[in-house]
């Protein structure tokens, strides 16, 4: 296998996650996708990683990075559903057609 | 065998992608994103990325997964059934998505070296440069490294060792979102802000 052919897996599936970003309607599912797409990003961190040898491991700082991005991640869907919960509380709804207001 | 597994995993892992964007059912979404996540970790491990693998399956697969069922269990999605997608956001959306992909592809394409196969590990070699930095050669990490009985590297051990000695302060900014995160989280579930 080339970086080539991990680099082409991980594209579609940022490019599916961006495609369900624009047409879902569902917040929840936006959430979703918003996970597609950082897992793909983080597949293209891994990849690259092995393929630059650091005297003949691969190159540890990205995975840290990875590593440090999941971390993050875990934090922001923690953050972010406890919004979305909060916005159902006081709209009633979790679709994006109904949120059209700043004021809550 | 390699590139078998690679197609599999790569297959499993879009299908599962397309599988959270088509459905209706959010519960179905996010049981077709365990099924991502888990090809993607798949994928890591066949990268020789063990640890990261196995971080993804069990904070994402596990805890996150876990997270976005709860709330679909909190609130109420039986009105999700009936709305259709609407055409212009179908259009749109698969325009976006096919000019950024065309544009992945060319990056990707004019990247150098990018057709190369990946190079094989060469743990001689790291043994050799972490003893000239300066490491114990009978160190842990140097005695697996050299072990032929080991047929893979410590990759473990070797993000451990990154992780206090190189990153230490990144990790505790880290610690600090994280408390961050769950004491926001708090405020923002409690019935009024006061």
């Amino acid at each position: 296998m080339t970086l080539e052919h991990y680099l082409i897996a991980a594209g579609i599936l940022f490019c599916t996650g961006l495609f369900g970003m624009i047409v879902r309607r569902n917040i929840l599912v936006i959430f979703m996708c918003l996970e597609l797409i950082l897992a793909s990003a983080t597949l293209t961190l891994v990849a690259f990683s092995r393929f630059r040898l650091t005297s003949g491991l691969p190159d540890i700082d990205a995975q840290m990075l990875v590593f440090f991005v999941i971390t993050v991640a875990a934090a922001e869907v923690a953050v972010g559903l406890a919004i979305i919960v909060s916005l159902y509380r006081s709209t009633q709804s979790v679709h994006m057609e109904d949120l059209h207001t700043l004021k809550g | 065998m390699d590139s078998i597994l690679f197609y599999l995993f790569a297959l499993v892992m879009i299908a599962f992608g397309f599988g959270v964007v088509m459905n209706r059912n959010p519960v179905t979404s996010a049981m077709c994103l365990v099924g991502c996540f888990l090809g993607v970790a798949a994928l890591f491990i066949m990268l020789d990325a063990f640890f990261i693998g196995v971080v993804q399956i069990a904070v994402y697969a596990g805890a996150v997964i876990v997270l976005f069922v709860f709330i679909l269990m909190l609130l109420d999605i039986a009105g999700e059934k009936r709305r259709e997608f609407p055409i212009h956001a179908i259009a749109i959306g698969l325009i976006v998505a096919v000019i950024v992909g065309g544009q992945i592809a060319m990056v990707a394409g004019s990247l150098d070296d990018v057709g190369g196969k990946f190079p094989p590990i060469d743990k001689a070699a790291a043994v050799e440069a972490r003893v000239e930095r300066g490491n114990n050669p009978d160190s842990t990490i140097n005695t697996i490294l050299t072990d032929p009985k080991k047929p893979s590297y410590p990759d473990v051990h070797i993000i451990g060792e990154a992780l206090f000695t190189r990153y230490p302060l990144h990790l505790q900014i880290v610690a600090v979102l994280l408390t961050v995160g769950a004491v926001g989280v708090v405020v923002l579930s409690k019935k009024r802000l006061e």
